[in-house]
């Protein structure tokens, strides 16, 4: 019985990324188009006897180049540095630097950062001074005394997750609507969809929003590998990251950026902007089941999908007059352990029912590594430039098909198609699922 | 027209213990719970004192079901208090949740039931992780890297990582009360709390869900967690001979740190119509939510603009919101840390929307009681907030001796004619948050 007029339109008007596979949007797509690997062995640290010794890093990065004044950012963390980079890129694609009266109240920010990183090698010190083997225990005055003396303050205050948010609002000015949120590897995904609720409620008329993430270090790399969620192939590195694959064994790290300039159409549209895409349905559940696994029904998965195309309005039975499915393209969580792929693609046969087989689904993952909180974000942005090219980048690694797993994952090599609405599923640890779909822009 | 959003149950957990009696029994009485801290030797810390909640007051193992004791393992600090604190709020709202009777009927249909716990940086236990890391060190005391990659690292039991992510702690309480519907993990420090809540009333108002367990939770009384904001200098200094109840004063001419609290809590957020619909009695209507960012010169939000501008913008989206005038405001929940540059700041904004009224509405402080809950502190105000509309009531202020401009100083309890409170907070980072919440008029 609503008579209320329809919300707000949300457009997309500015995209930017610092991924392992390059710093600007061109250079990346060219290599996801070219079935590009970015794994290499871990440069961070000494890594040669972990069980797992390669991730997708992101290299020759230079934060400040992207920045007017970069001593206003000298106690930047790694994450932060990965989402200035990417959001100046964003917020220049958007001209909103040149962008009359932009009011810093009316524009908001929403990230899906995760946590900054120890300064190990201090840290590891610290601790060994001050153990006491009698007690078993630390001697804690000693170990108070040891960390003010060996650890660096700027990088300790530096690690809390609000920290890029902070940042980024220094640098572009912003004052309106401002949050942090971290559920693992949803968190992007899940900003980006608030976000756009805060846009169809009125409280901004811009928001900066994406991730970024690394856990490429010492404790990062040993607590997944503790978990077992990583891959540890030995042979080529450049191929064990294999989404759907029958011998996939886990994932590989990889870190960076995503940042989207998101905006109502009407304001869009009066400052001149160019709406590059529009988001037409967010959906958010939990699982509710286990810390460690999936609902092996993909219950929560399922939920979310259902969930963001109702908000859009799209039938996932129904089909055009070609026999086409109503959505074109899934960018897959994808993350390559046997239980994630797996229970994925059940939730998409579950709710695309007989279309299931039609919807080509790929894994970045598989080139780019999982950016973790910053994942889904990228991969939002890869749906986008999937629109913009009308081309799918590929599952690459796929060589050995799962008799469980038969859809069409893109295997191996990017696609030539005709792709106007593109969904893209984020699940994290702990059972936060979030969905997103997005559509080309049409007036 | 939105849905209406109310709050209708509490369940702070604070060093008093678990739920709204005991911190109201302590706030109306004025009691501080900071004392010396018990849970390691803070010798070589600046500050000594903290407000911890005992292990008498609570064991998370008798307030999860029994088939969920043996997860209690695997749950940090933050996770056992946010559990305690669901639990807590679960059954002051009367909610049947699986926790509650898994053979029942749930009072709100799983999928229809969020969960939206801020949290802060989860610190690793240092002594868990000293243990392990011993394992690998060389002759000279360093950590030797190629041991630890080779079977170091094995002596860190294999759900390590999952203990300390921040999101752990919505996880474990969405299992428990097995909350399907929209699930986040707010970390903004201080206004972790209050933009959870905040969502959690989006959210209903969007129509995702009917009902959220919502707040936020914190523990920095370890010592990493400690060390991190004594390097932000944001803890008092202590050991001159004064007593810890009396260290921390917000808004005074003297306050020269904040305190660490452990604790927050949850509420339970919920659609009007549908507590109505249940016959439950709300403690207040939620209504307004505004969030804003401030200024920080330095960046990092250690400082932000002391004319207050951006926590005053957030107070007057809330006021608008709210479709309330600033006079219509009867009493106001600040962080008021009794951190210096940020009490100059909150200070700074309430000046600059109330006027010369500003000396005139009565604050209500929580930190010098229970200490600054961090993530959970907004939690603490909101609750405290509610119960004092419910109860028509002021609790008493401590420690303030001179306030400048602002009615902070120290007074007792008091009967008060409340219909509006406003709740907000500024944060490490420059978040603002702020709420107002109404009186909720019992029809009976």
């Amino acid at each position: 019985m609503s008579t209320q007029t329809s919300p707000p339109r949300v457009v997309i008007t500015g995209m930017g990324w610092i991924t392992p596979l390059g710093h600007d949007l061109q250079s990346v797509w060219s290599n996801l188009i070219n079935g590009q690997s970015g794994v290499t062995q871990i440069e961070r640290f000494d890594a040669a006897t972990f069980p797992t010794s390669f991730a997708a890093q992101v290299r020759d990065y230079d934060f400040r180049e992207y920045l007017r004044d970069p001593a206003l950012h000298k106690h930047a963390a790694v994450n932060t540095q990965f989402a200035l980079g990417a959001a100046r890129q964003a917020w220049d694609q958007a001209c909103l630097g040149a962008a009359p009266g932009l009011d810093g109240r009316r524009v908001g920010i929403y990230l899906g950062a995760g946590e900054g990183v120890l300064d190990f090698d201090a840290y590891a010190r610290v601790d060994i001074a001050s153990w006491d083997p009698e007690q078993d225990a630390i001697d804690t005055p000693r170990w108070a005394q040891a960390a003010g003396e060996l650890m660096d303050p700027w990088r300790e205050i530096g690690q809390e997750p609000n920290m890029p948010v902070s940042h980024l609002a220094r640098e572009f000015g912003i004052r309106g609507p401002a949050y942090n949120c971290l559920t693992a590897c949803a968190a992007s995904t899940q900003a980006i969809g608030e976000a756009c609720d805060i846009l169809r409620r009125g409280d901004a008329d811009v928001m900066v929003s994406g991730g970024t993430h690394t856990m490429i270090h010492v404790l990062g790399v040993t607590g997944f590998i503790r978990l077992t969620a990583l891959s540890k192939g030995t042979d080529d590195i450049t191929r064990v990251s294999r989404p759907f694959d029958r011998r996939r064994s886990g994932f590989v790290m990889g870190e960076g950026s995503g940042i989207v300039i998101l905006e109502t159409l009407d304001h869009a549209l009066a400052r001149d902007a160019t709406p590059i895409a529009e988001i037409i349905g967010y959906g958010s559940t939990a699982d509710a089941f286990r810390i460690t696994d999936m609902h092996p029904d993909g219950r929560g998965p399922a939920a979310a999908v259902i969930e963001a195309l109702n908000q859009a309005g799209i039938d996932p039975r129904a089909t055009d007059d070609d026999g086409r499915p109503p959505i074109h393209y899934i960018s897959a969580h994808g993350t390559g352990t046997q239980e994630n792929d797996a229970v994925e693609t059940l939730a998409i046969k579950r709710v695309f029912g007989d279309n299931a087989p039609k919807i080509p689904i790929s894994s970045t993952k598989s080139m780019m590594g999982h950016l973790i909180a910053a994942a889904g974000a990228v991969e939002l942005i890869a749906c986008v430039l999937a629109i913009q090219h009308q081309m799918l980048p590929p599952t690459i690694n796929l060589r050995e098909p799962d008799p469980e797993l038969d859809l069409d994952y893109v295997p191996n090599k990017a696609r030539r198609a005709k792709v106007d609405v593109c969904l893209s599923d984020s699940f994290g640890f702990g059972g936060q699922n979030d969905t997103l779909i997005v559509r080309r822009y049409e007036a | 027209m939105s849905r209406r959003v109310v709050i209708t149950g509490l369940g702070p957990i604070t060093a008093f213990g678990v739920g709204i009696e005991p911190l109201w029994r302590a706030m109306v009485e004025g009691r501080s719970a900071i004392a010396r801290i018990d849970r390691f030797d803070p010798c070589g810390f600046v500050c000594k004192i903290a407000a911890q909640l005992s292990a008498e007051l609570f064991d998370v193992r008798k307030v999860v079901p029994r088939s969920y004791r043996k997860a209690t393992k695997v749950m940090c600090r933050d996770t056992e208090l946010a559990v305690g604190g669901a639990a807590a709020a679960v059954e002051d709202a009367g909610l049947v949740t699986k926790a509650v009777d898994p053979d029942a009927e749930p009072t709100i249909a799983s999928p229809r039931l969020g969960c939206h716990i801020g949290a802060g940086l989860v610190a690793a236990d240092v002594n868990e992780l000293a243990a392990a890391l011993w394992t690998s060190r060389t002759d000279s005391g360093e950590l030797d890297l190629r041991h630890w990659g080779s079977s170091g690292m094995e002596n860190l039991t294999p759900l390590w990582l999952l203990k300390y992510l921040p999101n752990m702690l919505a996880c474990h309480v969405t299992i428990i009360h097995d909350c399907q519907g929209p699930s986040n993990t707010i970390t903004c420090c201080e206004a972790s709390s209050g933009l959870s809540i905040g969502e959690s009333m989006r959210v209903i108002q969007r129509g995702a869900a009917d009902a959220c367990l919502s707040g936020g939770v914190e523990s920095k009384v370890n010592p990493m967690a400690f060390l991190r904001q004594q390097f932000a200098g944001r803890l008092a200094t202590t050991g001159n001979g004064e007593s810890p109840q009396e260290v921390v004063r917000p808004f005074d001419v003297a306050a020269r740190g904040t305190i660490i609290g452990e604790g927050g809590g949850i509420v339970i957020v919920e659609a009007l119509e549908v507590a109505e619909n249940r016959r439950a009695t709300p403690y207040a209507e939620l209504l307004s939510f505004a969030s804003t960012q401030s200024h920080c010169p330095d960046t990092i939000g250690l400082e932000i603009e002391s004319d207050g501008r951006g926590v005053a913008d957030a107070i007057e989206i809330a006021l608008q919101q709210a479709e309330t005038n600033a006079t219509d405001i009867d009493a106001i929940v600040p962080l008021g840390s009794s951190i210096p540059c940020v009490d100059q700041a909150e200070s700074a904004a309430i000046k600059r929307v109330f006027g010369p009224r500003a000396a005139s509405i009565p604050l209500i402080t929580t930190v010098p009681n229970a200490g600054n809950c961090n993530a959970g502190a907004g939690t603490v105000a909101v609750a405290v907030a509610a119960m004092a509309l419910k109860a028509q009531m002021l609790p008493a202020r401590i420690n303030c001796e001179v306030a400048d401009g602002l009615d902070a100083g120290a007074c007792s309890s008091r009967n008060a004619a409340l219909s509006h409170i406003l709740v907000f907070s500024t944060s490490q980072g420059g978040q603002n948050v702020a709420f107002v919440l109404g009186r909720v008029m019992s029809d009976e």
